[in-house]
């Protein structure tokens, strides 16, 4: 239990989160907030996993959207398929959940397994090169996934322990419990040795070797952490949307992502999220005054990436400490004086 | 899932082998000239041009153009040609150049926001339905029988062109002034600048003919391929595993690898055709597990 004393600040912030999320999903009396609120656990746990490759790690994937899509396919998947729901019947809905995320897990262990020895621009286009396989195999296996059209006719949601999916507010509260659940785990992983031994990686991957680190192994668990929770957003994201849809496996999505981090800021534990919530508003707000939105948030990546040089909370964190250290740097000035 | 039986008959058959090379060949050649200049890139500037394939999509829709207002199809191809070298030195000028040196999350980024610009762009300006070329008129003649197969002149054409263009850049950067100078750049920049040379216009020239490499590889493929925004990816990540395959920096390996991939591609697609894109995964993957810098490859993974 060293683990709960460790983390219960953590952990008490995290019960307060979801205490928050509950009353605004539930004190609203309209299903906006909701809907909003539920596209960005998916997406929030797609940018943050990936923050753990990228932020943390310095791996930079490009190819990260795959176990997101991945996850959601095959949750997706076993409850359509008949034979599964009905042998297990309330059952259904864990047990899909827990194959998606072993499934998930396997699949980021192979494709991890092939990916981690290389470096950094190899590392980038090959996992954008088997996110391509993957996109091609959904969209060819047409009799199993539906192709270009993507899982229709909803996926059935057998009600377990009370807990009906098919309801809009038991699935906001499970998405949201999942979601934080999630978001703990990762902050978790970030603090603990393991999560040090990772910066130490991103830093100095030849003298983490001399320190004794196995630097492949501790990339490769950490490369099928941040699938597997890819993999959770994408059946988040299956459960809301009640289908999966081949778009999702798309290198654009892992662009997207990316720019979520980049937005948001790499250095900030929760940078990945408030970019996540910032692209989703900013994207809406242009499709509101023109149906080329492609143009408009290409030009906004281009005045982050080359004007700003760091997403939102870096610039205010370095701000920040800008600021403190003028003040400190007056105060002593202010001493010498007198 | 396997047609063995189709793959021995085709196999076995003069004709159907002949029009499956050719087809084989036509792939691998326009894989060959996009491979070629992301390796180019790569190999002086250390950066992956991300944002490749939309230089082989301008290329096709220049060229496009330039043929429905000219009719006059060598015209349009060295238009697709130029324009993307010009598109590709305002692209390295503006955006690139302000991330040489900074880590790849950087140089991935401003290459995705690019790609969605002018991805959108085309759709502006050319909509986005799929567009067709045809065959130009100067190609339109009987085809030639090899061995009872057919083999459509514009092929042959094709496939001239890009080993021309191929060994044409492969001469400019191993024995012409300007190759030296911008291999001795990439070697060290601080010493070719202090011998009074501007090193930033010689790499701009660089990127201008590897984007020049794309631009032609879409002007060629416009007659055969159908032009849709959008149509640089797919290219761009086989273009890459051809690279992957023939060794980063190489361009005679790209001319093996992309050889390779082309006919896995034709010949695939009547034994194999679900799994087509897999074979070539499985190629790339051997590769980087057994033989890492490529077939032709020299050096250390960067």
């Amino acid at each position: 239990m060293t683990l709960l004393r460790e983390f219960r600040r953590d952990i008490a912030i995290a019960v307060v989160a979801f205490l928050v999320l509950l009353a605004i999903g539930f004190g609203i009396d309209s299903p906006w907030p909701r809907d909003f609120l539920t596209s960005i656990f998916a997406f929030g746990l797609l940018a943050m996993s990936l923050n753990l490759l990228i932020g943390y790690t310095g791996l930079v994937s490009f190819g990260h959207a795959a176990f997101f899509a991945f996850g959601g396919y095959v949750f997706g998947l076993l409850l359509q398929w008949e034979g599964f729901t009905s042998a297990l019947g309330g059952a259904s809905v864990p047990l899909a959940f827990v194959a998606a995320l072993i499934g998930t897990a396997l699949y980021s262990l192979v494709i991890g397994a092939i990916c981690v020895r290389l470096t950094e621009i190899y590392f980038a286009f090959l996992t954008l090169a088997f996110q391509m396989f993957l996109y091609s195999v959904i969209l060819s296996w047409v009799s199993l996934t539906g192709g270009d059209q993507g899982l229709m006719g909803g996926i059935p949601r057998p009600p377990f322990l009370g807990i009906d999916l098919g309801d809009a507010h038991h699935r906001y509260a499970a998405c949201a419990l999942v979601f934080v659940v999630c978001v703990l785990i990762m902050r978790i992983v970030t603090e603990s040795p393991f999560g040090y031994t990772l910066r130490m990686i991103r830093d100095n991957a030849q003298r983490a070797a001399f320190l004794g680190v196995n630097v492949t192994r501790v990339k490769l668990i950490c490369f099928v952490v941040a699938g597997s929770i890819a993999g959770v957003g994408g059946v988040i994201l299956a459960l809301f949307t009640s289908g999966a849809y081949p778009e999702w496996a798309f290198w654009a999505q892992s662009g997207e992502a990316i720019f979520m981090i980049m937005l948001g800021g790499l250095n900030v534990f929760v940078g990945p999220l408030v970019g996540a919530v910032a692209l989703r508003i900013l994207n809406d707000v242009v499709q509101m005054y023109t149906s080329h939105t492609e143009i408009v948030i290409g030009l906004v990546i281009l005045f982050v990436v080359l004007g700003l040089r760091r997403g939102l909370l870096d610039f205010a964190r370095d701000w920040w400490v800008d600021r403190q250290q003028a003040r400190l740097a007056a105060a002593n000035r202010e001493g010498e004086e007198r | 899932m396997l047609e063995i039986d189709a793959l021995a008959t085709c196999l076995s058959t003069p004709a159907c082998l002949v029009n499956q090379t050719t087809s084989g060949l036509i792939i691998g050649m326009l894989l060959f000239l996009v491979a070629s200049g992301v390796t180019l890139i790569f190999g002086v500037l250390h950066v992956i041009n991300f944002a490749h394939g939309s230089f082989y999509m301008l290329g096709a829709y220049f060229a496009f153009t330039v043929y429905q207002l000219t009719g006059n199809y060598f015209l349009a191809a060295a238009a697709g040609a130029v324009g993307a070298a010009i598109a590709g030195i305002v692209f390295e000028r503006l955006i690139i150049s302000r991330v040489y040196g900074q880590n790849v999350l950087m140089q991935l980024l401003v290459c995705y926001a690019f790609i969605l610009i002018v991805d959108d762009a085309v759709k502006i300006v050319w909509g986005a339905e799929y567009l067709a070329m045809g065959i130009p008129a100067e190609f339109r003649l009987p085809p030639y029988r090899i061995a009872g197969g057919f083999v459509p002149p514009f092929y042959l054409f094709l496939v001239a062109m890009a080993v021309i263009i191929g060994l044409g850049s492969l001469y400019v950067v191993t024995k012409t002034r300007f190759g030296k100078i911008v291999r001795a750049a990439a070697h060290n920049a601080s010493m070719v600048s202090a011998l009074g040379i501007r090193v930033p216009i010689y790499f701009a020239l660089l990127f201008a003919l590897g984007c020049a490499l794309a631009g032609v590889a879409g002007a060629l493929a416009a007659p055969v391929r159908s032009l849709t925004p959008g149509m640089g990816l797919g290219i761009l990540v086989e273009s890459f595993i051809v690279t992957v395959i023939g060794g980063m920096g190489s361009i005679p390996g790209a001319f093996l690898a992309a050889i390779i991939l082309g006919l896995t591609r034709s010949i695939g697609s009547v034994g194999f055709p679900l799994f087509v894109d897999g074979a070539m995964f499985m190629m790339m993957a051997l590769v980087l597990i057994f033989r890492p810098t490529g077939l032709l490859g020299q050096g250390t993974l960067r």
